[in-house]
């Protein structure tokens, strides 16, 4: 296949799950060999996104198009061909929970390739040493936290260098520490594989702005906005100027007040 | 509608209702049999992958079905004696115990008894594989999930049943050997005289097509059930994958003795 770079752009693109519609005309581009981010509140639909850029769920309308090509309706080896270029940091990490962590990052390596165990272990070692795990290579996912799980899922990721690396909510649930960490890893991914695009979906305002060379912004299932970090910084939208300082909107007082009766029964039961 | 909640609570009706649901999805279940078995010989790293669930599957069986076998074989030595001695042949009771275990009980109940022991399990990890993305993971990083999780499965229970049968038989007739000739004082040669001679090669030839039969149908459903864990409606989440395993061990146990009973009106 003649790609020789691997944007991604979306346009107008619609999708969801069966019959619910969750992105509605989403346009926008993702650039090869930044870091992208994908930016929205929880259950915007980012993960829906991620799911359609995989290939997962089928646009309803509108197409992406991945270094030139229309994804959805290449043939079935050029599909298998471009997504073998891409790895994938599920958002709880999606490890197999029946296989150690070596077993699970060099899984792809002992499907797809010929390669003896010691070498597949040895670059699995390789890989998990990036994201500070090798010592852990003989653990079960079940045997590690939540953190060390992503960066386990990370490894997974990387271990067939792909082209298009994407993660889901990174650093969502981790602590400060391990999110800068996290952070830290994702920028040197990006250092060691220059040509390597990378998107990450996030609602961690902090690591945007360490990490994002280039944003989308998801509301209300479109694109509030698509382009550089300072772009959207330097914004006059009032949605985004909303989400970048944080303010919450202004949720209404509860209508119905308990009654005294009631609230006299429950403090009842608290005491 | 007084109506609706009597369809919600009555047993009787969900199971009308799970039944017609089943036999819309029945082609879909076929079609996935099929694939399962084509992805069998995808690839030479299947072989493994089919040792390590025959281990699952069989050997870790082997110590329940024996003692099924045993107690099965126990007590239709008991049930078969006081039986036959009234009438005054109870001689009979190798050929009684052996015919019974060979056609029908060795088959159906070490079906029955695989599917609770592994059937549930298969439904159970696979359907938790596909609501964590486990399954989605698999298929991005290009490994067919279908190759990768459900044939070696299939491919396991099909060998995996007729041998455990055969053993199921073989126990049960010791266990029948146990009560008819050790407590009850049938002479042992009068008991293996008779299996010799009333047990043909159409008898065992019946039982492991059976066996066979019902290897398919337990992993076929309990692999399909777990692999659309997440497109149940009937609920979501981690009730989704009980909900599943629930229904692999239920349809396995309905669909083998259906087809038991199929089977033997065409053996016979
Ligand atoms: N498997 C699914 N089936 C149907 N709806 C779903 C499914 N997964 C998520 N949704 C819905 O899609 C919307 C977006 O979800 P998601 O993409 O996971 O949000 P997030 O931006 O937090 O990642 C939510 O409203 C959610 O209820
Ligand atoms: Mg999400």
């Amino acid at each position: 296949m003649s790609t020789t770079t691997w944007d991604i752009e979306l346009h107008n693109l619609s999708g969801g799950y069966n019959q619910t519609r969750i992105l509605k005309g989403i346009n926008g581009s993702l650039p090869a060999g930044k870091i992208s981010v994908i930016l929205g509140g929880s259950g915007c639909g980012k993960s829906t996104l991620l799911r359609h850029i995989l290939g997962l769920n089928r646009p309803m309308e509108g197409s992406i198009r991945i270094g030139g090509h229309d994804f959805f309706t290449l043939d079935k080896s050029q599909f298998r061909k471009i997504r073998r270029r891409m790895g994938v940091l599920f958002q709880d990490g999606a490890l197999l929970g029946s296989l150690t962590l070596g077993e699970n990052v060099g899984l792809p390596l002992a499907e797809h390739t010929k390669l003896p165990k010691e070498t597949i272990r040895k670059i699995v070692l390789h890989k998990l040493g990036l994201v500070g795990l090798a010592e852990y290579i003989d653990y079960y996912p079940n045997e590690l936290s939540g953190g060390m799980r992503k960066r386990a899922g990370l490894a997974r990721a990387i271990v067939m260098d792909p082209q298009i690396l994407l993660c889901d909510e990174p650093t969502s649930g981790l602590d400060p520490i391990n999110a800068a960490e996290m952070d830290q890893l994702l920028l040197s991914m990006k250092k060691h594989f220059p040509s390597m695009s990378i998107i990450v979906v996030s609602h961690d305002l902090e690591s945007l702005n360490h990490i994002a060379d280039n944003v989308l912004v998801i509301n209300k299932g479109q694109a509030a906005y698509c382009g550089d970090l300072e772009g959207l910084q330097n914004s006059d939208d009032p949605y985004l100027k909303q989400l970048l300082s944080r303010q919450p909107n202004n949720i209404e007082q509860p209508a119905v007040s308990l009654g005294a009766d009631i609230q006299a029964e429950l403090s009842n039961w608290l005491r | 509608m007084q109506q609706q909640t009597g369809i919600q609570t009555n047993p009787v009706a969900a199971l009308g209702r799970s039944t017609i649901s089943f036999v819309n999805s029945l082609g879909d279940i076929f079609l996935f049999f099929l694939e399962g078995v084509r992805l069998i010989f995808s690839s030479p790293k299947q072989l493994t992958k089919i040792i390590r669930q025959m281990y699952f599957i069989g050997s870790k069986s082997l110590f329940v079905i024996s003692l099924i076998g045993i107690f099965t074989g126990m007590v239709l030595g008991l049930q078969g004696y006081y039986t036959l001695v009234k009438f005054g042949s109870e001689g009979l009771l190798g050929a009684a115990v052996s015919l019974t275990l060979i056609r029908e009980l060795g088959p159906v109940l070490t079906a029955i008894m695989i599917t609770g022991r592994a059937g549930s399990s298969m439904a159970a990890e696979i359907g938790v594989m596909r609501i964590s993305d486990q399954i989605d993971a698999l298929d991005v990083m290009d490994i067919n999930p279908m190759a990768y999780l459900v044939s070696p499965r299939i491919a396991a229970s099909i060998l995996c049943f007729p041998l455990l049968t055969a053993l199921f038989d073989v126990i049960g007739i010791l266990g029948g050997y146990l009560t008819g000739v050790t407590m009850l004082g049938i002479n042992s040669g009068v008991y293996f005289y008779r299996i010799d001679t009333s047990v043909v090669m159409a008898d065992v030839a019946g039982g492991f097509v059976k066996a066979l039969v019902f290897g398919i149908i337990v992993s076929t459903i309990s692999c399909y059930q777990g692999f659309n864990t997440h497109k149940r409606t009937d609920s979501v989440g981690p009730e989704s994958v009980s909900n599943s395993t629930t229904a692999a061990v239920v349809l396995s146990c309905v669909l083998t003795l259906v087809s038991d009973y199929v089977i033997t009106s065409f053996l016979l």
